[in-house]
């Protein structure tokens, strides 16, 4: 019998980060600790469009690019910003603490078999 | 061991990058090292638009003039004597007129205390309003991302617009022998690539090598944009390494540099055109290099060029308060809305569009805003920021004054604290920031020579 559990994305990962790229678009970088690890969340299919709508609660037209790059194990993706850097309302000049919703993702692994 | 030695057999260039950004910083041991594998030319980054609106708008640096001038002393005195010219882009910061003159004005100070001459070249990135009203006539501007299109108003709003330059300007400049360029708001690539593309290496090889020197040591682990980077342009591939011996480039440190703040992994577009990593391979040649072969340029129909441009929108004054009675804290919804309602109705003769007051509040969704996943969690504290943003500093001095008053005061539904509602840290409470701005322009423009908008000056001091 198989179950399903679990890996916190977290420990497949180097490094999760956010950041502007130009004024209006945050671009968000997933980069895998290793080859093992990237090719466990690429095939688990987890990151894509419905996950990134659902964690930061936008609509597809507002991702922008969603990629993944094999040679830097890492997966990206760029986001309309809701208001420009700088803007009056503007929470994160930088856009560097937007990465948060991404840390508590799970890929799940079959295990018995 | 695990350096790479010079391979004297095939032509190559040595572009030495000191640090990712002028002010940051750099380390003596990688810099003297740099210097020691005979660079054929210096090239530092100065710019972004990584920290708001503020710099372009206001015609100012973000780094300390005092850091600046220290990482370019030493730059200075080492490369004049090595005979090496140094390509400086993005000069100040926003790369307007004033932060190219805020460079300059350094240079110049630094050749006088050390008694030097140099030949500087310096390449202008400003846009005139005029021209560019011409250019929205001619439909030759787009936006560039999710914007909308350029309005007239916008441009008029600006206080100062540059067009981001390519290669081609630099090219010219460097037909002038200077020994020292100063340059506006420019693609980050081109002040490595310049050079390379002048000596008939391969365009795509040189602007990808140019991508992960902006950066400095960036690209290495562990990651640093305060310290050396090293380039070598060969005929079909480069190598990169770090100058410091505490660092090293591996393959997938160098290939996830691409990633950094650009919205697409391998695809960038820049002026003329777009540089394709897709067929891009990186390889560990040694402990701390690695060699890049693949990339390639495609230019495009069209030259375009990226447009930036700022302009004020008012002026900030916040007040930074702490609130720790979690009995407040359940009723802030509540004083919050009553502070506001009170505000509008005080100065019910300032119009609604003439000021923002925001309040932000951290250990909350200060952050994340509307998208914090943990916004029910119960907290015990909160640092709020009550922010507000009027046509004049006087203004919002006043309006903040009297939300800080109300809020502090406020009978809340449950109070049984009465003394004050908010723990400020600070007396006076308010702090009257200055000026704010915001990205008026982030347009293409269709140009049909390269160079027109990019005046090219070369004078000796």
């Amino acid at each position: 019998m198989k179950t399903k559990s679990f890996i916190p994305i977290q420990e497949l990962v180097k490094v999760i980060r956010s950041k502007n790229s130009g004024p209006f678009m945050l671009t968000l970088d997933l980069l895998m600790k290793d080859s093992i690890s990237y090719w466990l969340v690429k095939k688990s299919g987890v990151i894509n469009t419905k996950l990134i709508c659902d964690l930061y609660g936008i609509s597809s037209e507002e991702i922008l690019e969603l990629e993944s790059y094999d040679p830097a194990l890492a997966y990206k993706i760029t986001l309309v910003r809701p208001v420009p850097s700088g803007n009056i309302l503007d929470t994160d000049i930088y856009g560097a603490q937007q990465y948060a919703p991404l840390l508590n993702i799970r890929i799940p692994i079959k295990d018995g078999g | 061991m695990g350096r790479i030695l010079n391979n004297a057999d095939h032509k190559e260039i040595r572009v030495f990058t000191p640090t990712g950004m002028l002010g940051y910083g750099y380390t003596m041991t990688a810099f003297n090292a740099g210097m020691r594998r005979e660079p054929h030319v210096v090239s530092i980054d100065a710019g972004s638009t990584d920290a708001g609106p503020f710099k372009l708008g206001q015609g100012v640096a973000s780094v300390s003039r005092q850091a600046t001038k220290k990482d370019l002393l030493h730059i200075l005195i080492e490369t004049k004597r090595h005979n090496i010219p140094v390509i400086i882009g993005s000069a100040g910061g926003a790369g307007a007129a004033p932060n190219v003159q805020w460079t300059i004005g350094i240079v110049q100070e630094i050749a006088k205390e050390c008694k030097l001459h140099f030949r500087i070249t310096v390449i202008w990135a400003d846009v005139e309003k005029s021209y560019l009203k011409e250019k929205m006539i001619n439909k030759k501007i787009m936006p560039l991302g999710p914007v909308g299109p350029l309005t007239e108003e916008n441009v008029d709003k600006s206080n100062y617009i540059v067009a981001q330059m390519g290669i081609e300007p630099y090219l010219a400049a460097l037909e002038e022998g200077p020994e020292v360029i100063i340059a506006g708001r420019s693609f980050d690539p081109v002040m490595t690539a310049c050079l390379c593309v002048k000596n008939g290496f391969d365009t795509g090889l040189a602007l990808h090598m140019g991508k992960i020197l902006e950066c400095g040591a960036l690209c290495a682990i562990p990651a640093s944009g305060g310290d050396s980077i090293m380039g070598y342009l060969r005929g079909d591939h480069f190598v990169v390494e770090p100058l410091n011996p505490l660092r090293k480039c591996t393959k997938t440190s160098v290939a996830a540099h691409t990633l950094y703040e650009k919205p697409h992994p391998y695809i960038l577009h820049g002026p003329g055109g777009h540089l394709d990593l897709s067929e891009s391979f990186f390889e560990e040649i040694s402990d701390t290099a690695v060699k890049v072969t693949g990339s390639r340029f495609f230019p495009s129909e069209n030259y375009t060029l990226k447009l930036e441009g700022a302009g004020l929108v008012g002026y900030r004054t916040f007040c930074l308060a702490g609130i720790r009675d979690q009995i407040f804290i359940r009723a802030l919804d509540e004083s919050l809305e009553y502070t506001r309602n009170r505000l509008i109705e005080y100065f019910s003769e300032i119009s609604f569009d003439e000021y923002e007051l925001q309040f932000r509040l951290y250990g909350h969704n200060a952050v994340l805003g509307e998208k914090e996943p943990l916004i029910d969690q119960p907290i015990h504290e909160i640092g709020l920021v009550i922010d507000v943003v009027a046509k004049s500093q006087e203004i919002a001095d006043m309006l903040c004054s009297f939300a800080r008053a109300t809020l502090l005061h406020y009978d809340y539904t449950g109070r049984i604290g009465t003394a004050g509602n908010l723990a400020f840290p600070y007396s006076p409470s308010d702090v009257s920031s200055g000026s704010v701005y915001q990205f008026t322009i982030h347009h293409l423009m269709e140009v049909d020579d390269p160079c027109e908008l990019f005046s090219v000056e070369t004078f000796e001091i």
